[in-house]
């Protein structure tokens, strides 16, 4: 058996998607740890000083290769699997248990997962892409503090940004237990252990995300 | 015909050795030639199907269920007996034979018996092997507890899902020989006919109950494995698809029917709430090692249980046998509960019931808890709730069951009981080979009426289930087929299938064109009902006789007036029960003949006009230490031949308890 | 426990086979008992329906004591109605009050046909197990049962894991129609016992091969198997069938070596 065939059962293809999840956990830990430097209020210094060591660092540019890479393959591969998944009941039933059996959320990773893509999208238009555009065709790195100031003006992104961090949230609750489920680390001695870090942190990182649009909207800092 | 029972000669304990010995066998080539058909798929079908299909020979298995995993095997609770002396407590081969033998009031046949005894051990190894969870204790070898009738520990179990583990165990084995090829399985098919070509057992009219069809299936040998008849009772115990039609088409094909009358009734079952109740629910015969038995002092009482003061309940199981108290065996404890309850002491709203009660059980074990925890002044209600917590970790999965089907908290009302049919010790007569009267067809299992004699121990169906299939049938069934290795497939257009298949068609077509009101469950009811009240726990000659006139009435308003929706060609559920209908009524005439003709009391078999003067079974020894043996001679006609029981081990007594 | 009666509307899916657009149908029952159990109810109408020249409503059952997993009846968008750890055979009629309505309907899912209104076809479950949920070991092979002593935790584990009844309400609770939990307690009773071992690898390839063969969804860990399961069959066995699938690809286990 083949090393395709492994990865394209249901349980293989599972893997591919805790993988991938795992991996876009560790940039959400990298990514809100640079971004929170805004908080220290230094108007942009640290932020910028490691903003600039990731965006030319020769290494990291070639993990961020992988990155999107896994994202896309996040994407694709649990698209993939919500559509599949709801095609194994073409009959639906008239009454669903709905919550009396599970979490919404929980039956909902396809639509946050849609959600967090339609904000991505927004999200590295606004940044990322015209960073890099910058940095390729034109005059080299833009001010992404600046940038984000800017932007955080406008009540709407706010509110967007918001709601981008709310449906990632929900999201990793299910997204991190469920990875280490797959990976079938989750035995009875670490399930509790596992379960309590996955909550701790899809409140913690998206809620720092969060403060940073309000942070500059409300001005808390300059 | 006289009946031979082919028990091998010499002393007892080499019988089964020296056939194995010198039985034929059928090299691996012609095994592959060989085609075997299998009804039934619970613990001796599957561990049959599994064993044949392992030596080789091409395997048909036919299940009514929509998977073997769902044969009523799989409800068995407490456990399987096994002479493994594990517990160094004496017991041995000799003493499960003698046990059973005893157990069983002395109907069973020696050779067969000590056979069960000595295969025991080997089932116990092959079920662990293939990986059934029994219990264990903390070093890592295997648990045992006791059970009623013995005085060793030697029944092994799995929680209270004895029967659902060993099942699955035999289920997995045949389901990886269907997946090498040597069996196929077919599901949802009910056997409708035998098939016979020059007097042997060659095949079977299957029905697809999906879609309706008829089905000619060939076999070199037919093995019946298909389980009990209780359901003749409409209520007992049993699945509602348990059902004698195999065993009975092969009966009216010239199978004799050995000791029909002899039924089991189970004492602690959840008591018939009312004309609604379809089935009845076991609770484990374990419950009565901790639960006191009772009723009230006073007629027609209706105080609820706790307001009745103690001096005014009777405890009628530890008056009658202050020996064996509340653990009296099986037909002893029904009978006693019987006798209250008509003699108006009854509890519950049907006041057929009696209260199994675990107050004094609670308080028992709360005290000894206290007393390991140092409480010396310990307070009542801490008192009862300990108790209750050793009481639910011993039985808490009863309890739960209990309160689920009555809603009614165990831990505080005391429950009511009350017996139910459970098993039937009757069956197709066989030889000591396995093999009916019809050469070439076989019964395993419940289906045959082989070891139990008048009454079955605990924990011993499982045991004999097994034994028919993985250790007996595959030695026996080729010292068969050896001589049949040059009987090629008859094909499936031999006049003799298109015939038994007409036979089939005609009858379904009978049925289906009566049109009548009444629906087959109202007359399965009705046979339940005469059943009950006159070939139930107690018979008596005048019962009997009127219940054989009642049931030949019945037939012939079912065969007049019964009202079966739907079509032939689809799936229909109510023809199913029709056609399983109609074969119980047949049967329960000839078990009230059987019942009839026995007269004496043995073993679940209670005929009022032989009892002592304390109400007491009595056995007839000189007169009837035989097996009835049953020949259909057509409608409603049976003739009875008999197969006299030489005890040459062991010497009959009258059993005591008291 | 007071007893009571009550009258009730049912909703109950009708579908004359597998092939045939199925719809609901409404039906008046009175007087029913709050004594009876779901199925005797559903006796009580069928009788009703017989008595009135109509078809009965086909729906699998057996046992009615909750063990051999045929009972299958989705009941107010529950599998096996509203009771916790209960069959639908065992479930009480005192769950319900006098006018309620119930919507009973049957296993939908791709992999379970309907054969007929409230019946389904599980055979999938049985090629499963057929490809490679047992041990190998003829019927003689085996040695003393105490020569392998089995330490009482995995025994336990692995009873809890074989406790699985084989219904099928997983599959019917899972919105992605996943038979996980099912091949997850086989591969789990089978992986926790020693005798289990050497087919170790094979057997979770070739499970779960056939498991995605025969049409059911993938799992999405949502847990409304664990929820259903009438038997408690936990989610910890889906996580061990991962790591069990997980070791075979590790150990580069090939399918199909039987």
């Amino acid at each position: 058996m083949s090393w395709k065939n492994y990865f394209n059962t249901s349980i293989g293809k599972k893997l591919q998607m805790a993988l991938t999840g795992i991996f876009l956990i560790l940039f959400l830990i990298v990514h809100c740890y640079i971004n929170a430097q805004i908080f220290m209020d230094d108007r942009g210094e640290a932020f910028m000083a490691a903003a600039h060591f990731m965006g030319t660092n020769v290494i990291i540019r070639t993990i961020e290769i992988g990155l999107f890479a896994f994202l896309i393959l996040h994407i694709l591969q649990g698209l993939a699997l919500w559509i599949k998944n709801r095609s194994r009941r073409t009959s639906r039933y008239h009454v669903q248990a709905g919550s009396a059996t599970s979490p919404w959320y929980r039956r909902s990773m396809g639509l946050l997962g849609t959600l967090i893509l339609l904000f991505l999208i927004i999200h590295i238009s606004k940044f990322w892409a015209p960073n890099r555009a910058a940095q390729t065709f034109g005059e080299g790195e833009l001010d992404l503090y600046v940038m984000m100031r800017d932007e955080f003006q406008n009540l709407w992104v706010v509110i967007l940004y918001v709601f981008g961090c709310v449906a990632l949230a929900w999201h990793l609750i299910h997204g991190f237990y469920s990875a280490f489920q797959t990976l079938g680390l989750t035995t009875n001695k670490y399930k509790s252990i596992i379960k309590g870090i996955g909550i701790a942190f899809s409140i913690i990182v998206p809620l720092i995300f969060a403060l940073m649009p309000i942070a500059f909207y409300l001005e808390w800092i300059s | 015909m006289p009946l031979n029972s082919k028990i091998p000669k010499g002393p007892l304990e080499s019988k089964w050795k020296d056939y194995k010995a010198t039985c034929k066998l059928v090299n691996p080539a012609n095994k592959r030639q060989l085609e075997i058909i299998i009804i039934g798929t619970g613990l001796a079908g599957a561990s049959a199907a599994a064993s044949l299909g392992e030596l080789g020979y091409k395997v048909k298995t036919f299940c009514f269920q929509d998977s073997p995993r769902r044969a009523h095997s799989i409800a068995a609770q407490g456990g399987i007996n096994a002479a493994k002396n594990y517990q160094n407590d004496g017991d041995s081969t000799y003493r499960l034979f003698y046990d059973t033998v005893k157990g069983g009031d002395y109907r069973a046949r020696e050779g067969n018996v000590y056979r069960l005894a000595e295969v025991s051990a080997n089932i116990i190894d092959q079920c662990v092997a293939q990986g059934v969870p029994f219990a264990r204790e903390y070093g890592g070898l295997l648990s045992n507890r006791s059970f009623g009738g013995t005085q060793v520990q030697r029944t092994f179990y799995a929680a209270g899902q004895t029967g659902q583990q060993l099942l699955i165990g035999a289920y997995q084995a045949l389901e990886r020989q269907v997946s090498l090829g040597n069996v196929t399985q077919y599901s949802r098919h009910e056997m409708l006919e035998i098939v016979m070509v020059d007097g042997k057992a060659r095949g079977v009219i299957v029905r697809n109950l999906v879609t309706g069809e008829l089905e000619r299936h060939f076999g070199h040998a037919v093995l019946l494995c298909s389980g009990g008849y209780g359901n003749v009772f409409y209520l007992s115990t049993n699945a509602m698809g348990s059902n004698v039609t195999a065993a009975w088409k092969a009966h009216k094909k010239g199978a004799f029917f050995g000791n029909p009358c002899f039924t089991q009734i189970h004492p602690t079952c959840i008591p018939v709430s009312g004309d609604h109740q379809s089935k009845l629910t076991l609770m484990s015969e374990s419950l009565r090692n901790d639960g006191r038995i009772w009723v009230p002092k006073k007629q027609n009482d209706n105080r609820k249980a706790n307001e009745i003061p103690e001096e005014e309940r009777d405890y009628y199981l530890e008056r009658r046998y202050p020996a064996f108290g509340n653990l009296v065996p099986r037909d002893v404890a029904s009978r006693a509960a019987k006798e209250r309850c008509d003699a108006g002491y009854g509890v519950g709203a049907s006041k057929q019931a009696v209260y199994l009660d675990y107050a004094s059980a609670i308080q028992r074990y709360g005290k000894i808890e206290a007393n390991k925890k140092g409480m010396s002044n310990a307070s009542a209600a801490e008192i009862t709730a300990m108790g209750k917590d050793v009481v639910k970790e011993k039985y808490g999965n009863l309890f739960e069951m209990y309160e689920k089907i009555t809603g009614e908290n165990p831990y505080e009302i005391p429950m009511r009981i009350y017996p139910a049919v459970h098993y039937t010790m009757g069956g197709l007569w066989v030889d000591y080979e396995l093999q009916t009267t019809i050469p070439g067809l076989y019964a395993l299992g419940e289906a045959n009426f082989s070891d139990h004699g008048a009454n079955r121990l605990g924990a011993s169906a499982l045991m004999q289930g097994l034994a028919d299939g993985y250790f007996v049938i595959p030695y026996t069934l080729g010292n068969y087929l050896a001589d049949d290795i040059r009987t090629k497939s008859i094909p499936t257009d031999h006049p003799a299938f298109v015939a038994a298949e007409k036979e089939v068609q005609d009858r379904i077509n009978r049925m289906m064109n009566i049109k009548g009101t009444e629906s087959v469950e109202s007359f399965h009811k009705r046979l339940g009902k005469i059943m009950w009240d006159k070939c139930g726990m107690a018979r008596n000659e005048k019962g009997l006789k009127e219940a054989i006139v009642e049931i030949q009435a019945l037939r012939k308003e079912f065969w007049s007036n019964v009202r079966i929706p739907g079509d032939i060609n689809e799936f229909n559920p109510e023809l199913d029960k029709a056609n399983r209908v109609a074969d119980f009524i047949e049967l329960g005439e000839l078990m009230c003949k059987d019942a009839l003709n026995r007269n004496e009391s043995c073993g679940g078999h209670f005929r009022e006009e032989y009892q002592t003067e304390d109400g007491e079974a009595m056995r007839q020894d000189d007169l009837f230490t035989y097996v009835a043996a049953w020949e259909y001679k057509g409608e409603s006609q049976f003739e009875l031949h008999k197969e006299d029981l030489n005890y040459e081990i062991v010497h009959p007594t009258a059993r005591s308890y008291k | 426990m007071e007893h009571y009666t009550m009258n009730l509307t049912l909703k109950v899916w009708k579908q004359k086979n597998h092939k045939a657009q199925g719809h609901f149908e409404t039906y008046q029952v009175k007087d029913i008992s709050s004594e009876m159990s779901f199925l005797e109810m559903f006796d009580v109408l069928n009788e009703q329906l017989i008595a009135e020249g109509k078809e009965p409503i086909a729906f699998d059952h057996d046992c009615r004591e909750g063990i051999c997993g045929a009972c299958s009846m989705h009941i107010n968008g529950r599998a096996h109605g509203p009771w916790h750890h209960t069959t639908t055979c065992q479930l009480h009629m005192r769950e319900y009050k006098n006018g309620d309505t119930i919507v009973v309907e049957p296993w939908r899912a791709n992999a379970f046909p309907v054969i007929k209104d409230l019946v389904v076809d599980r055979q999938s479950f049985d090629r499963i197990i057929q490809a490679g949920g047992y041990i190998s070991v003829n019927t003689g092979n085996a040695v003393d049962a105490n020569a392998l002593p089995i330490d009482k935790h995995s025994a336990d584990e692995s009873f809890a894991s074989a406790a699985c009844i084989g219904c099928g309400a997983c599959v019917a609770a899972c919105p992605n129609a996943s038979a996980m939990l099912f091949v997850s307690a086989k591969v789990s009773h089978l992986a926790l016992l020693p005798q289990g071992e050497p087919e170790r690898q094979t057997r979770a390839l070739n499970m779960v091969q056939q498991m995605d063969k025969e049409g059911f969804g993938g799992c999405t860990n949502i847990g409304a198997c664990e929820a259903e399961c009438p038997k408690g069959i936990s989610l910890e066995n889906i996580a061990r069938l991962n790591r069990e699938y997980i070791g075979a690809v590790m150990a580069g286990g090939s399918q199909n070596a039987v």
